[in-house]
């Protein structure tokens, strides 16, 4: 980095009053857009690096469990209904498409594409969480929601129970952590709305969108694991 | 580094804009297409009893789904190799993590009820 640096840094050098009538959106820092695209995408991977590890630490410890007891994880995952799982699977790739569509109309300066992307991006992300919470809501009705309102009792094999109910636990928690980012996102895609709309971005200043999209993409290759290991799981294995 | 993708400058280019490759809008389609694929043929593959197997698999497609996106819609495909280090190094300590935690308490008979 240190050599990019200098050559800058050389180049500036000839015109020192460059930085007079610098891009509105380029902070005093960072010696040209470039450069301050590169350090926050770099920055945001190193978030991501921090939240690849807090979800990795769910599944792993859904894995542990699982192992202790693969019948109950079988059963539990029989439960759920895969169709809807596979609907709602589907409904947020294609949210992370428009996001990635989002991206490109901020590239090319194409502000009414990019602004009608982020919203369907939004609609999208809407429909997946209402989805959710009709799922929610049928399992707390089945009394599947862990703790003092469990009073499910598994039919077919009564000693699964616990376990369903310890599945359960992994169930909410993951999905519900998943869906709390996904709030967070909708907090970021009504402020970039704003932002794509007003005409903040374009073909030389698109990083926040580009953000937003790194963002928005792992959270939807969170759901691209849990999707097969709470819905999916086979009575056989 | 991305600086070196950089074309000349015009007069009125204060600084340099981010260098971006011009993403396709074929790649994300083609990408998107490949996703759907793949989410019907893990659904597929559920279905049917693979014995041991069906975990495997499933995690197998899930990990060549988010490859996928991390790839083109993540654009790490263009990225500087600095990202690049930042990105392996932590699934790096992912496995790491796993692989310590499991040799633990996937070698040894646990039960709590």
């Amino acid at each position: 980095m240190s050599d990019v640096t200098l050559h800058h840094g050389a180049e500036h050098a000839a015109e020192p009053h460059a930085h007079a009538h610098h891009h509105p959106f380029l902070q005093h820092h960072f010696e040209d857009l470039g450069q301050q695209h590169e350090a926050s995408t770099l920055g945001m991977w190193m978030f991501l690096a921090t939240e690849i590890l807090f979800f990795g630490g769910f599944f792993l410890a859904y894995t542990v469990y699982r192992n202790m007891y693969p019948e109950a994880w079988a059963a539990g995952a029989h439960h759920q209904n895969w169709m809807v799982g596979t609907i709602n699977t589907i409904v947020l790739i294609g949210s992370s498409l428009s996001m990635a569509l989002a991206v490109y109309g901020a590239q090319t300066a194409k502000r009414k594409f990019t602004t009608l992307m982020l919203v369907l991006t939004l609609l999208l992300g809407g429909v997946f969480l209402g989805v959710k919470a009709y799922e929610y809501s049928i399992h707390i009705e089945e009394g599947l929601f862990p703790g003092s309102h469990f009073t499910y009792v598994h039919h077919a094999d009564p000693s699964l129970t616990r376990g369903i109910e310890l599945f359960m636990v992994f169930y909410f928690g993951m999905t519900g952590m998943h869906a709390l980012h996904m709030v967070i996102g909708f907090g970021l895609l009504l402020y970039f709305i704003r932002r794509a709309w007003r005409g903040d971005f374009g073909e030389e200043y698109y990083s926040p969108i580009e953000i937003m999209g790194l963002y928005w993409h792992f959270v939807d290759i969170v759901w691209i694991f849990l999707f097969p290991l709470l819905y999916l799981i086979h009575g056989g294995a | 580094m991305a600086q070196s993708h950089h074309t000349t400058d015009h007069s009125d280019h204060v600084g340099h804009a981010p260098a971006h490759h011009e993403a396709s809008l074929t790649a994300y389609f083609v990408v998107f297409f490949a996703l759907m694929v793949f989410t019907v043929l893990t659904v597929a593959a559920s279905r049917v009893n693979l014995g041991v197997w069906n975990t495997p698999l499933a995690l197998a497609i899930a990990v060549t789904k988010a490859v996928m996106v991390i790839l083109w819609f993540m654009h790490v495909i263009h990225s500087p190799r600095m990202t690049w280090i930042v990105i392996i190094s932590s699934f790096l300590w992912l496995g790491v993590m796993f692989v310590l935690i499991f040799s633990d308490y996937l070698t040894r008979a646990f039960n709590i009820f």
